[in-house]
C-alpha cells in the first residue's frame, strides 16, 4: 500500500511538472508543423512567466496575470514570425535571439519595477492559481487506491493543469479535423501547394505562431503563478528545450508528444524523490547527476530511439516564391 | 477572333524580375473550347506568363481578360474565381495527404473538415466518371505514381470549377503512351467545352494535339499560327530565331573494348526500397550508351551507384577488367582518380556549389589532386589558371573566374561542370541530363563536345529523359523501367514507339541471346 | 535540418564596404536604438548610458585592458561558432564546451604542477582543446551518424556540462577546507603571463591568451580558405548532396568541424582559468559561448569580422559592468538584452534593411535575358 501511495504521489508530481512541458510542446507543434522551427519556446515561456507574475502581483488577480502572460508570449511569437516569415530570417538564430533577450530583459525589468534583485513579489491568494478540489475528493480520500488516486492524482490541481490535459485532445482535433489544421500541416509540408491553392503562406504561418504564442503564454503563467509563487530569474530552466525535444521524440504528433512530455516529467519527479536516497548497489547518487537526468535522457532518446523521424518537410526553410 | 468566343485574352503584358525583362509586351488570345499551345525554349518566359495568368505573379503592365471581361488577377484565389485552373510542372501536392485532402485544400467548405470531405468525395466521383479520370481518393499522394499525381492536379482544378485549364510541361514525367492518354483526356475536356492551354517545349505535342499555337522567344511572343498551317521545322525556326539542325551530326561509332562492365547490379536505398534490379550493362570505349526512361525509374540511382556516391547492394562493377565492387576504392573520390568523370543530373543540387566562385567550383571533387596542392596549401594560382583554361576552351560567359556559380546562366553552368569532368581526362564519362535547362546554342555545343570525346575513344554513358536527345546522341540505347533494363537496342533500330513501349515497361521478345552472349563473355 | 545556408549565396553587386561595414553598422545601430528604449522604460537616460558605456570600455588604460581581455573570450567562441557555421552546423554548445575546456585546464594545472612551466602550460592548453573538442565531438557524432538534432543535443550538453562541473567542484576538486565550490589555487608556474608583467600598463586580467587568440584567427583563415580540409568543410556546409557527389564525406566533416569548434571554445578556459582566476571556479564561462553566435554572425564567419565583432562585445561587456556601477537602475543583465538585440538585428532580421540598402547602391543593369 505504501509503495502504491508513493507511486501515486510520484505520478501526481509528474503531472505538475509535465504541465508546462505539455503546453509548450503543443505550442511548438503548431509552429513546427507550419514549417517554422521554434527554439524560442523557452524565451516565450520565460517572458510570459515574468509578465504573469508581475501583472498578478500588481493587480492581485491571477487571471489578469494570465492575460499579461499570453499577451507577452504572443508579442514574442509575432516578433519571431516577423523575423522568420516576413523577413525570411534564420529561424534558429531568431529563436536564440529571443531567448537571450528575454533572459536579460526579465531581470532588468524586475529590478527596475520591484527592486527585489530580479524577482517579483511572492504571489498568494487570488494572485496565484489555487488548487481546485473536485467534488467528493475529501470524502473519498480514505477509500483505498481508487479514492486516494482520485483525491491526490485527479483532484487538487489548479485550473492550468486541467487546461494542459485537455489541450492535447483539442490540439489533436484542430490538427486533424479542421480546416485550420489541414492548412497548417500543408504549409509545413509543401508551402508551394498552399500558395497555389490561393492561401497565403505567410498568413498561415503567422496564425500558427499565434497559437504557439497563446499556449506558451499559458505554460509560462503556470510556471510563475501556479506551480511557483512569483517570478525568479531563469526559472524556465530549459523546459522550452525539453518540450522541443519531446516534440521531436513524439514525431510532431499530439499523443506521442504527450507521452514524451510525461516521460521527461516523470524523470524530473523521480529526481526530486531520489535526492539523498540510498539506493541498493549504487548508493547515494550525487544530486547533480540526478538533476541532469532529464537532459541525459533527452540526448539518449534522440540518439537511440527516435529512429528515422520524418519532420515536416518544409521545416526551417523560409518560403520564397521561386521564379 | 470575336471577343465572345475568346476565353482568355492578354494585352501587352510586361513582367520584370529585377533587371530581367521576363515578358515583353505579350498579347495572346485563346479561343473558347480549343487547345492552345504555347511553345518556346527553356527560359523563353512561358511559365512566367502562365504564372501571371494564374495570379502567382503580378505583371507590372498589361491586362488580362477572361470571357471578354477585364479581370484583376492579383492572387491565385482571384484566378480560381475567374475559372482558371493550373497544373504545374512540379506538382503542387502534399505527399502526406490523401487525394481527397489535396483536392479540398483551399476550398474546404467550412471550418470542420468532415462536411467538406463528404461533399468532395461525391463530387470527385462524379468528375472521375465524367472525364474518365479514375483514381482512389483515399490513397496517399506520396504513394501514387507520377501519372496519377498529375490526374490529381487535373481533378483539383476541375473541382474548383475551372473552365480554362493551363498545363505547364505536363509530359515531362510521362512515357509517350502516358502522354497520349493525357492527350485523350485533354480532348475530352475540350469536347465538353473546356479551354486548354498547353505549355511545352516539345514540338511533337504541339503538332499532335493543339488547335492553335503561339511561339515565344526570349520573353517575346513571336508568332501566332493555326497548328494545321505550320510544321515542326517552321516552329523550331520561330522558337530559336534561326534554322536549327534537329539532328546531331556524327560519324558511325567504332566501339573498342569494354571499359565498365556491370553485372546483376542491385541497389536498395535508405528507405529500404529496391531501386535497381539486376542491371547488366557494358559501357564501351568509343561509344555513347544512352539510357532512356521516364524519370524516377532508377536512372538517378544508377548514376549515383556508378559514380561511387552510393554503394551497390548486390552485383558487380568491373572497371577495366578489375572487379572494383568490393574494393575500398569504390567511392566517388577514388573513382575520379582512376579515370571516371561524372556530370550529375542536377547541377544545382550536386554539380556546383552555387555560392562558390567558378574558380572554387573548378576543383570540386578534384580538390585533393596534387595539381592543386602544395603541401597543405591549396595552390590558388594553379586553380585560377585551370579555371581560366576551362572558361576559354568551353566558351563560358561571362569569362569571370571569380563570379559565383549562381551568377551564370544554365547553359554556362553546365559548361563549367562539363569542363571540369571532361578536362581531367577520364576514360569513362557518366552524363545525366546533359542539356536540361540549357538554351539551344549551348545544347549544340555540348552535344558536339560529347561526340568529340567519343571519337577520342572514351566510353560515355548518357542518361536523359528527353527521348529525342537519347535517340540522336546515342550509338546504343538501353531503356529503364522500374529499376530494370527492359531492353537494349542499336540506335539505328530505335523508333519513338518502340522506346515508348519499353519506357512503359513492355518488354520486347526476351533478349535471351544477348544475355547469353554477355554471360559467356564474363567467364 | 536547419538551413544556415541561404544567406551566403547571392552574388554581390554592391560595393564591398556596404556589405561588410554599412549594413552591420545599421543593424548595430538598430539594436542600440531599441536598447535605448529599454533604458528609457526602466527610467534612465540612454544617451548618458551610451557615454558611460563607451568611456567604461575605452576611456582609460585599465578599461582597455579589460575590454581586450573580454575580447579574447569572444574571439575564441566566435571562431568556434564560425567553423561550425562553415559546415552548416549550429553549435549552441560553445558554453558547455568552454566549461569542459576549463575543466581540462584545471586538471592539468592541478595534477601536473610538478612539471616545469614550459611543459605544464602547453599541456594545459592541449587538454583545454581536447576536453572542449570531446564535448562537441559527441553531438557532432550523434548528428552525423544518428541524425540527432545538433541544436537540441548541444543545448542539453550545456546543462550536462554545468552539472558535471558543479559536482566536481562541490565533491571532488574543492580546495581542502574550503567552503565555496572552487579548487585550490594553481601553482604559480602554471600561470599565463599577464600583459602588465611585461608591458608598462596597469594591472588588468589581459594575458597572453589574447595573442594566442590572434594567432588562432590567422590559423583559422588559413585552414578554412587555404587548405583542402577547409574547402571540404565549406562544401559540406553549403551543399551536402554536392559533397557526396564530389566524394567528400559529410559525416566525417561534420564531426571534424564540431571537434574543432569545441576545441576553439575550450580555449576560453585557457584565458579564464589559466590566465586570470588561476583556479577552477563555477560559471567562469559567463555567457561567452552564447555571445559567440552573435560574434560569428556579425563577423560573417570571417576572422577579421570576428575580431571586430569580438572587440565590440568585449567593449559592451566591460562598458556594461561600468554601466551597472554608474547608473542606478541599470544592471549587468542589460548587457544580455543588448546582446540579444544585436543577435536579432544582425542575424534573424538581417534581411530587414539589406534589400533597401542594396537596391540603393545597385547600379541598374539592363539585362534583357528572360527567364521562365
Amino acid at each position: 500500500m505504501d509503495s502504491i501511495q508513493l507511486f501515486i504521489l510520484l505520478l501526481d508530481a509528474t503531472f505538475r511538472v509535465a504541465t508546462p512541458l505539455i503546453l509548450a510542446a503543443m505550442a511548438g507543434m503548431f509552429s513546427e508543423r507550419s514549417g517554422v522551427v521554434d527554439i524560442g519556446l523557452e524565451g516565450k515561456m520565460l517572458g510570459a512567466a515574468f509578465a504573469a507574475a508581475a501583472a498578478a502581483s500588481v493587480s492581485g488577480s491571477a487571471w489578469v496575470g494570465l492575460g499579461a502572460g499570453i499577451l507577452t508570449s504572443l508579442a514574442l511569437s509575432s516578433l519571431h514570425a516577423y523575423a522568420c516569415v516576413t523577413h525570411k530570417g534564420n529561424q534558429v538564430v531568431s529563436g536564440m535571439a529571443i531567448n537571450i533577450m528575454v533572459a536579460g530583459l526579465t531581470p532588468t525589468l524586475a529590478i527596475a519595477w520591484f527592486h527585489k534583485g530580479g524577482q517579483t513579489p511572492a504571489l498568494s491568494g487570488d494572485s496565484r492559481f489555487q488548487p481546485i478540489t473536485l467534488p467528493f475528493a475529501d470524502a473519498l480520500r480514505d477509500t483505498p487506491i481508487i479514492g486516494f488516486t482520485y483525491a491526490e492524482l485527479i483532484s487538487g490541481h489548479n485550473i492550468l493543469v486541467y487546461i494542459a490535459v485537455i489541450s492535447v485532445p483539442i490540439v489533436a482535433y484542430v490538427m486533424y479535423r479542421t480546416r485550420f489544421g489541414l492548412r497548417v500541416r500543408a504549409v509545413g509540408e509543401n508551402p508551394h501547394a498552399v500558395d497555389t491553392a490561393g492561401i497565403s503562406v505567410d498568413l498561415m504561418r503567422y496564425k500558427a505562431l499565434a497559437v504557439t504564442g497563446l499556449l506558451c503564454g499559458i505554460a509560462g503563467t503556470y510556471i510563475s503563478s501556479a506551480h511557483g509563487a512569483g517570478f525568479i530569474r531563469d526559472m524556465t530552466a530549459g523546459k522550452g528545450y525539453l518540450a522541443l525535444a519531446a516534440l521531436i521524440f513524439g514525431k510532431w504528433k499530439p499523443v506521442p508528444t504527450l507521452f514524451a512530455c510525461l516521460l521527461f516529467a516523470f524523470t524530473d519527479a523521480l529526481q526530486a524523490r531520489l535526492q539523498g536516497v540510498d539506493l541498493p548497489i549504487v548508493g547515494v547518487i550525487p544530486v547533480q547527476f540526478i538533476q541532469a537526468l532529464p537532459y541525459i535522457l533527452t540526448v539518449l532518446l534522440l540518439a537511440g530511439f527516435v529512429g528515422k523521424a520524418h519532420p515536416p518537410k518544409a521545416i526551417g526553410i523560409p518560403y520564397i516564391k521561386e521564379r | 477572333m470575336m471577343t465572345n468566343n475568346t476565353a482568355l485574352e492578354l494585352r501587352r503584358v510586361n513582367k520584370w524580375f529585377g533587371p530581367v525583362h521576363a515578358n515583353k509586351d505579350i498579347s495572346l488570345s485563346v479561343g473558347r473550347g480549343t487547345i492552345h499551345g504555347i511553345i518556346g525554349e527553356n527560359g523563353a518566359g512561358k511559365s512566367t506568363l502562365m504564372s501571371i495568368v494564374y495570379g502567382f505573379y503580378q505583371a507590372e503592365e498589361g491586362i488580362i481578360l477572361v470571357n471578354g471581361k477585364e479581370c484583376l488577377i492579383d492572387n491565385p484565389q482571384a484566378s480560381i474565381a475567374a475559372g482558371i485552373g493550373m497544373v504545374h510542372q512540379h506538382f503542387m501536392l502534399v505527399d502526406t495527404f490523401t487525394v481527397l485532402e489535396n483536392v479540398i485544400l483551399g476550398v474546404e467548405g467550412g471550418a470542420r473538415l468532415t462536411d467538406g470531405l463528404t461533399k468532395a468525395r461525391k463530387e470527385l466521383l462524379r468528375l472521375e466518371k465524367e472525364y474518365s479520370l479514375e483514381i482512389d481518393v483515399d490513397a496517399y499522394v506520396g504513394d501514387l505514381p507520377v501519372g496519377l499525381r498529375q490526374r490529381v492536379e487535373i481533378l483539383k482544378a476541375l473541382y474548383r470549377g475551372a473552365e480554362i485549364l493551363i498545363l505547364d510541361e505536363p509530359t515531362g514525367v510521362l512515357t509517350p503512351q502516358e502522354a497520349d492518354h493525357l492527350f485523350r483526356i485533354l480532348n475530352t475536356l475540350r469536347d465538353q467545352g473546356k479551354t486548354v492551354v498547353l505549355i511545352t517545349h516539345k514540338l511533337r505535342e504541339i503538332m499532335a494535339i493543339t488547335d492553335n499555337v503561339s511561339v515565344m522567344r526570349r520573353g517575346e511572343m513571336v508568332a501566332h499560327v493555326a497548328t494545321k498551317d505550320t510544321s515542326r521545322e517552321h516552329l523550331a525556326e520561330l522558337m530559336v530565331g534561326r534554322t536549327v539542325l534537329l539532328q546531331v551530326e556524327k560519324e558511325e561509332a567504332t566501339p573498342g573494348k569494354t571499359i565498365m562492365k556491370i553485372r546483376d547490379l542491385s541497389f536498395i536505398d535508405g528507405e529500404g526500397v529496391l531501386r535497381l534490379k539486376k542491371i547488366d550493362l557494358d559501357i564501351k570505349a568509343g561509344e555513347i550508351l544512352g539510357i532512356a526512361g521516364v524519370s524516377g525509374n532508377g536512372q538517378s540511382e544508377l548514376l549515383s551507384v556508378l559514380g561511387g556516391i552510393d554503394r551497390p547492394s548486390a552485383g558487380s562493377v568491373i572497371y577495366k577488367d578489375e572487379d572494383i565492387t568490393n574494393s575500398r576504392s569504390f567511392n566517388a573520390r577514388n573513382l575520379r582518380k582512376i579515370g571516371l568523370g561524372h556530370v550529375p543530373e542536377d547541377r544545382h543540387r550536386s554539380g556546383l556549389i552555387l555560392s562558390f566562385s567558378a574558380k572554387e567550383n573548378t576543383i570540386l571533387g578534384y580538390h585533393d589532386s596534387p595539381n592543386y596542392n602544395k603541401g597543405t596549401t591549396l595552390d590558388q594560382n594553379s586553380v585560377l589558371k585551370t579555371c581560366e583554361a576551362y572558361i576559354e576552351k568551353f566558351d563560358v560567359r561571362p569569362p569571370d573566374p571569380n563570379l559565383n556559380a549562381s551568377g551564370f546562366s544554365g547553359g554556362n553552368q553546365q559548361k563549367l561542370v562539363l569542363a571540369r569532368e571532361m578536362e581531367n581526362d577520364p576514360d569513362i564519362l557518366l552524363v545525366g541530363q546533359p542539356t536540361r535547362g540549357v538554351d539551344i546554342g549551348a545544347i549544340e555545343f555540348i552535344h558536339k563536345q560529347l561526340i568529340e570525346m567519343r571519337d577520342a575513344g572514351k566510353a560515355i554513358l548518357v542518361v536523359s529523359v528527353e527521348i529525342e536527345e537519347v535517340m540522336s546522341l546515342s550509338d546504343r540505347i538501353a531503356v529503364m523501367f522500374d529499376g530494370e533494363i527492359v531492353g537494349e537496342l542499336d540506335a539505328k533500330d530505335a523508333t519513338e514507339t518502340r522506346l515508348g513501349l519499353m519506357m512503359a515497361g513492355v518488354k520486347e521478345d526476351p533478349t535471351s541471346e544477348q544475355l547469353e552472349e554477355n554471360k559467356a563473355a564474363d567467364s | 535540418m536547419i538551413e544556415v545556408k541561404s544567406k551566403f549565396g547571392s552574388p554581390a553587386k554592391v560595393p564591398a564596404w556596404v556589405n561588410l561595414a554599412l549594413i552591420p553598422l545599421i543593424n548595430l545601430a538598430a539594436a542600440l536604438f531599441i536598447s535605448g528604449i529599454v533604458i528609457l522604460i526602466v527610467g534612465d537616460d540612454p544617451i548618458q548610458a551610451l557615454e558611460v558605456l563607451f568611456y567604461g570600455a575605452f576611456g582609460y588604460a585599465d578599461a582597455i585592458g579589460y575590454t581586450l581581455y573580454y575580447t579574447t573570450n569572444f574571439i575564441f567562441t566566435g571562431l568556434a561558432v564560425a567553423i561550425a557555421f562553415h559546415c552548416g552546423l549550429f553549435n549552441i554548445g560553445a558554453e558547455g564546451q568552454a566549461l569542459m575546456g576549463g575543466l581540462g585546464v584545471g586538471l592539468a594545472a592541478l595534477y601536473l604542477d610538478f612539471l616545469p612551466s614550459w611543459v605544464v602550460i602547453p599541456i594545459a592548453i592541449a587538454t583545454a582543446a581536447a576536453f572542449g573538442a570531446f564535448w562537441a565531438y559527441i553531438p557532432g557524432y550523434l548528428q552525423a551518424k544518428r541524425g540527432s538534432h545538433i541544436v537540441i543535443t548541444t543545448i542539453m550538453f550545456n546543462f550536462i556540462a554545468a552539472s558535471i562541473m558543479t559536482y566536481l567542484l562541490v565533491e571532488v576538486l574543492i580546495a581542502p577546507g574550503g567552503q565555496s565550490p572552487e579548487s585550490r589555487e594553481f601553482a604559480e608556474l602554471s600561470w599565463l603571463p599577464f600583459f602588465h608583467d611585461f608591458l608598462p600598463m596597469p594591472d588588468t586580467p589581459l594575458n597572453v591568451s589574447f595573442i594566442f587568440a590572434l594567432l588562432l584567427s590567422g590559423a583559422f583563415y588559413y585552414f578554412v580558405w587555404r587548405t583542402r580540409w577547409g574547402y571540404e568543410i565549406r562544401v559540406v556546409g553549403q551543399n551536402e548532396t554536392a559533397a557526396k557527389y564530389a566524394g567528400i564525406s559529410p559525416s566525417r566533416n561534420i564531426i571534424l568541424a564540431m571537434a574543432l569548434s569545441g576545441a576553439l571554445a575550450g580555449f576560453v578556459g585557457v584565458n579564464e582559468v589559466l590566465g586570470v582566476h588561476h583556479r577552477l571556479i563555477l560559471d567562469f564561462t559567463g555567457g561567452f559561448g552564447f555571445v559567440g553566435i552573435a560574434v560569428a554572425l556579425m563577423g560573417r564567419n570571417h576572422p577579421v569580422g570576428i575580431f571586430i565583432a569580438a572587440l565590440l562585445f568585449g567593449a559592451l561587456y566591460q562598458g556594461g559592468s561600468e554601466l551597472a556601477f554608474e547608473m542606478k537602475t541599470i544592471n549587468r543583465e542589460m548587457v544580455i538584452v543588448i546582446q540579444g538585440l544585436i543577435i536579432l538585428f544582425s542575424g534573424a532580421l538581417e534581411n530587414m534593411f539589406r534589400p533597401k540598402i542594396e537596391s540603393f547602391f545597385k547600379r541598374k543593369k539592363t539585362t534583357t535575358a528572360a527567364r521562365a
